[in-house]
């Protein structure tokens, strides 16, 4: 045997990186607080920006595992360094042993409830992102009533770049994923009304653009430039909405039956913790901050100790296997050095 | 709505409110207006209650309405606030009570600019110093007058004689609460609720039986707005943002208005009579106008108290229809009518009456 490497996180990033370690012949252990591997992606239908259904890369990630010694339902306390070794303390009192380890403690979605003036978790009719989602797996997008709704309204920036919440970073995915959620809407609810309010459009991944291109030609989707201030309803239960145009340079307010809040990402509880007792360095973000942008994005500032994933900043699925791959390589560069 | 999701807002805005000893600093404008709710306010906690509740006989303004109005620096504000405390503290008293929602939110400010910046409390100790020869200490406990009463709303409720309940119909009345953006818009950690879904008064009108009207200019500044009413050319514009939020609460058909703010009330009561003598606009149910009550006012009729010693005539819109569904029952020879039996001089044209 190579080497052992201890996995914190079985989301995407855990899942990639702990399949290619396995496949080098490194024991690998890979510890998961749920009872199910998959992390976010669980929860999501399709995929941008080819709207792959989410599915196809879970069955992906879950034949990359199976030389893998997954632990799930099982949360990790703490670790620490003995000599070479890293020993990490698990919620149920054992204590697992390994040469390297590997955090992919992902992200955590922004609580959408903190934006209070949005009224999630008050208004009925006001949902993130994530739940939009759910209701698409579940091919049922409806009112709290049940009824169909007509005039939707996908919010950009919930949370992110977002000074009163704490947060000044972009969260990256969000404007790709409203697009994509204002085409799915207007795919499944037909001759309904989907509008964007959006402070950028930050389309820069592959295909994004041309994605952006077709919300607007062919679905006709409308992207309001300005966030929404207040959300509150009326006598018959819409949601009112005001918000400004700053284009046409004018407030704006609007009745809507829906409104999908982009919510942004967080570093991890899980993640804080671990930084905190682990004395990991973070960034300005609260993500864990990489050894050196770009040469080691994938190291920490303790020897042994590797990052994969959204731990480190937003990313997407296609990013975040590729760095779970990089990191990797880099874990079995330091073994086989440090042996 | 989901009530869950509010009261989860709301405990995240819970604030410490002094139980007793309070130094009352007033108004400028309240006690002129709404002589009654302050009344109610002494006379409740000092006497209903047996709380201590003292008056420094050389308070001053606080400078709110000139500061917002940008003919008073913030040096000075400071200063004068500065003083306040400092009468506070000869008296003897830490925790302090604000009639006001303007000097609630001058005396919020300061205090978090002083926490910020150390500088700015230091340059005000000496200036206070140098003007005065006086010092002062930082209240322990900083309450707005409808804190104390939202703290006490259950004591009311216990001894209640009139439940906010339409004896018509049998339904709880609606009520449009409405707080003043210096309450909590400012700093929403200093507000009961918050700032977005506040629960200081609408935790009074739920107690008392009421039901709170959620519509959607809720949040909407009652059109005072300091420079848009001080500046006489922006009159009109005041007026047109009082005008847009009763047409917002005007489907809701609501019984009455509860302000915990003397300049939200004065606006929102007497832009009712502007909208109606210019306009012929009437936002209540059956062509009515809608009566805008302090929380002190609502109190009080609430435990039964004579409507005319708690000052409710001397709002534009009056309040009859409101004491009708409460089930209140009044003398109308004695609404302007002095304690010792003089008669005043009777408004013509009231709305309401």
């Amino acid at each position: 045997m190579k080497g052992s490497v201890i996995v914190v996180g079985g989301g995407t990033a855990g899942m990639e990186a702990a399949g290619r370690l396995a496949e080098e012949g490194f024991s690998v252990t890979l510890i998961e607080k749920e009872k199910e591997l998959g992390g976010h992606l669980r929860e999501w239908h399709h995929l941008f920006p080819d709207r792959r259904p989410g599915s196809e890369v879970m069955s992906y990630l879950k034949k990359r595992i199976e030389k893998v010694n997954v632990i799930t339902g099982t949360t990790v306390e703490s670790f620490h360094k003995k000599g070479r070794e890293f020993i990490v303390s698990t919620g149920n009192g054992n204590s697992i042993h390994g040469d390297a380890m590997l955090l992919t403690t992902g992200f955590d979605l922004f609580r959408s409830e903190r934006k209070e003036e949005y009224g999630y978790g008050i208004y009925e009719n006001v949902i993130t992102s994530a739940d939009l989602e759910m209701m698409f797996t579940k091919k049922s997008v409806r009112l709290k009533n049940g009824e169909k709704p007509e005039r939707i309204g996908l919010l950009h920036c919930v949370g992110s770049r977002d000074e009163k919440a704490g947060n000044l970073y972009c969260s990256k995915l969000c404007c790709v994923t409203a697009v994509k959620q204002a085409i799915e809407l207007r795919e499944t609810l037909g001759d309904s009304k989907v509008f964007c309010f959006y402070m950028d459009m930050r389309m820069g991944g592959a295909l994004y653009e041309e994605l952006y291109r077709e919300a607007q030609e062919k679905y006709g989707i409308g992207f309001i430039r300005g966030k929404i201030s207040e959300v509150s309803t009326n006598i018959n239960n819409r949601l009112v909405v005001k918000a400004e145009d700053t284009l046409a340079g004018r407030p704006l307010r609007m009745e809507l039956d829906m409104l999908v809040l982009m919510a942004g990402m967080e570093m991890s509880q899980t993640g804080t913790r671990l930084a905190e007792s682990g004395n990991l360095k973070t960034g300005e973000n609260r993500f864990f901050a990489p050894a050196d942008h770009h040469f080691g994005s994938n190291k920490s500032n303790v020897k042994g100790i590797f990052y994969a994933g959204t731990c480190t900043a937003p990313m997407n699925i296609t990013e975040t296997i590729s760095h779970a791959r990089s990191a990797a390589a880099d874990i079995a560069g330091y073994l086989k050095n440090s042996k | 709505m989901v009530n869950e999701g509010k009261k989860r807002v709301w405990s995240e805005y819970q604030k410490e409110i002094a139980d007793d000893h309070f130094f009352y600093v007033r108004s400028c404008i309240r006690q002129s207006f709404y002589p009654g709710s302050e009344q109610f306010f002494l006379n409740f906690l000092r006497n209903d209650l047996g709380k201590d509740v003292y008056e420094n006989p050389s308070h001053t303004t606080c400078t709110g309405i000139g500061y917002h109005g940008d003919i008073v620096p913030f040096s000075t504000t400071q200063t004068v606030v500065a003083r306040h405390f400092a009468l506070m503290k000869e008296s003897g008293y830490k925790n302090i009570a604000i009639s006001c929602v303007t000097s609630f939110g001058i005396y919020t400010e300061i205090l978090e600019t002083w926490k910020h910046f150390p500088a700015e409390l230091e340059k005000t100790r000496e200036y206070l110093f140098k003007a005065t020869g006086r010092e002062f200490d930082i209240p322990e406990n900083m309450a707005h007058t409808s804190d104390i009463i939202y703290k006490f709303r259950n004591e009311i409720t216990a001894k209640i004689k009139y439940p906010l309940i339409n004896r018509l119909t049998g339904k709880p009345l609606k009520v449009v609460e409405h707080i003043g953006c210096h309450y909590a818009k400012m700093f929403p950690k200093h507000g009961v609720g918050g700032a977005e879904f506040p629960r200081v008064l609408s935790g009074m009108a739920e107690a008392w039986g009421g039901e709170v009207v959620d519509y959607p200019e809720r949040r909407h500044c009652c059109g005072f707005g300091f420079r848009q009413y001080l500046v006489q050319a922006n009159r009109g514009y005041s007026l047109s943002n009082t005008v847009k939020k009763f047409e917002s609460m005007k489907p809701y058909e609501p019984d009455l208005v509860l302000t915990n703010c003397p300049g939200c009330n004065m606006f929102m009561d007497k832009w009712q009579y502007t909208a109606k003598e210019m306009e012929g606009m009437t936002f209540g149910s059956n062509g009515q106008s809608i009566p805008v009550l302090t929380y002190e006012e609502l109190a009080g009729l609430v435990l039964g108290y004579n409507p005319w010693d708690l000052g409710l005539q001397y709002h534009m819109v009056q309040s009859e229809p409101l004491l009708r569904k409460m089930g209140i029952e009044v003398d109308s020879g004695d609404k302007y009518r002095t304690r010792d039996g003089r008669q005043m001089p009777i408004p013509k044209n009231l709305i309401n009456a």
